[in-house]
């Protein structure tokens, strides 16, 4: 059985590497925004958030910082998610689950390289 | 929603939204009593009696982005539907106090799905807040007291993703232990 004691290993390990964000690394930061009002939550909102902190954790993305809010407006394309580059650049992707998460991770955040087809722009 | 798991996720973010330091949650499931209950309470800004009047009212919200809120008339038909009850009271500048049961036996109830992803979704929300999770079976209970969590990481946030990662064995492992959120 786990103990909070183990908690005491994940510090230690995470104060010596550099693994810690700090207020002056703020403008290196991409944010991802995962809408979470009601009818997000009903359309499936927690597994992609849940699927987004797993991904930024398996890949050790440092500079990824996985933020929620609420209403995003548009509730029959939920769930929505906003990628915010460091330069402000924002990408609304719609209809989100945890197989399109993988990809927009895998290719937006690790390569760069906006998912068009999973943005607003394209959606029917 | 699918899961009880998900109202309890959506309510608790009205605890957000209305500035809490500390959420207490609490899951009761009792195969005994034939009862699944819910209580969230919090020390948030509280709803004068007005709103309080028309909280459980589906068209009503406070917000501007869209005309009607959902989360808690949402939770109330639930309540109702599966022979149950629903209580909020609430006092301006102290908090909210929100209970729910449903019959655990009732064929409409909702599972109560992915409890532990709610919570871990919840400390991601906001780290800063105190949340106090509980929940109890016929067989024991099981208490997670993110202050206790804090104790032990020092300066490291409790919404680092590997954080979470532990937190989601360790809150399952527990929950397995007593038998919990498996209805
Ligand atoms: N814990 C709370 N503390 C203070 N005010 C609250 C609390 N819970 C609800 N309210 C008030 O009641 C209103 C209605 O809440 P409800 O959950 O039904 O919908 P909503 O939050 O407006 O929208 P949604 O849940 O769909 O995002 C809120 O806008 C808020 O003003
Ligand atoms: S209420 Fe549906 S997107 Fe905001």
């Amino acid at each position: 059985m786990k103990s909070l004691e183990e908690l005491r290993a994940i510090k230690a390990k995470m104060q010596n590497s550099v693994q810690l964000r700090g207020v002056e690394d703020e403008d290196s930061v991409t944010r991802v925004v995962v809408g979470m009002a009601t009818c997000g939550i009903a359309a499936g909102a927690r597994p992609v958030l849940n699927k987004f902190i797993e991904e930024v954790q398996n890949r050790g993305l440092k500079n990824v910082l996985v933020t929620q809010t609420g209403c995003i407006g548009v509730c029959r394309l939920e769930p929505i998610v906003e990628v915010i580059t460091p330069t402000g650049e924002k990408t609304t992707y719609v209809k989100m689950n945890a197989d399109k998460v993988a990809k927009v991770v895998h290719e937006h955040l690790v390569n760069n390289k906006v998912v068009d087809e999973y943005t607003i722009a394209n959606a029917d | 929603m699918k899961e009880l798991s998900l109202n309890i996720l959506d309510i608790a973010q009205n605890s957000v939204k209305a500035g809490a330091d500390r959420i207490d949650i609490s899951v009761s499931e009792s195969v005994k009593n034939d009862t699944v209950g819910i209580t969230i309470k919090d020390n948030g800004c509280g709803m004068s009696q007005k709103t309080l009047d028309s909280v459980t009212d589906p068209f009503f919200t406070t917000r501007t982005t869209r005309k009607v809120g959902l989360g808690i008339p949402l939770l109330r038909q639930l309540t109702l539907d599966t022979e149950g009850s629903f209580d909020i009271s609430s006092k301006e500048g102290e908090g909210t106090s929100l209970r729910a049961v449903c019959r655990l036996s009732h064929l409409d109830r909702p599972p109560i799905g992915d409890i532990t992803s709610t919570v871990t979704s919840l400390i991601s929300a906001a780290p800063e807040i105190r949340y106090v999770y509980t929940h109890e079976t016929d067989s024991g209970a099981f208490t997670l007291d993110t202050d206790d969590v804090k104790e032990m990481l020092g300066g490291v946030s409790v919404s680092e993703p590997e954080v979470l990662m532990w937190l989601t064995e360790y809150i399952n492992e527990n929950l397995e232990s007593i038998d919990g959120g498996k209805i």
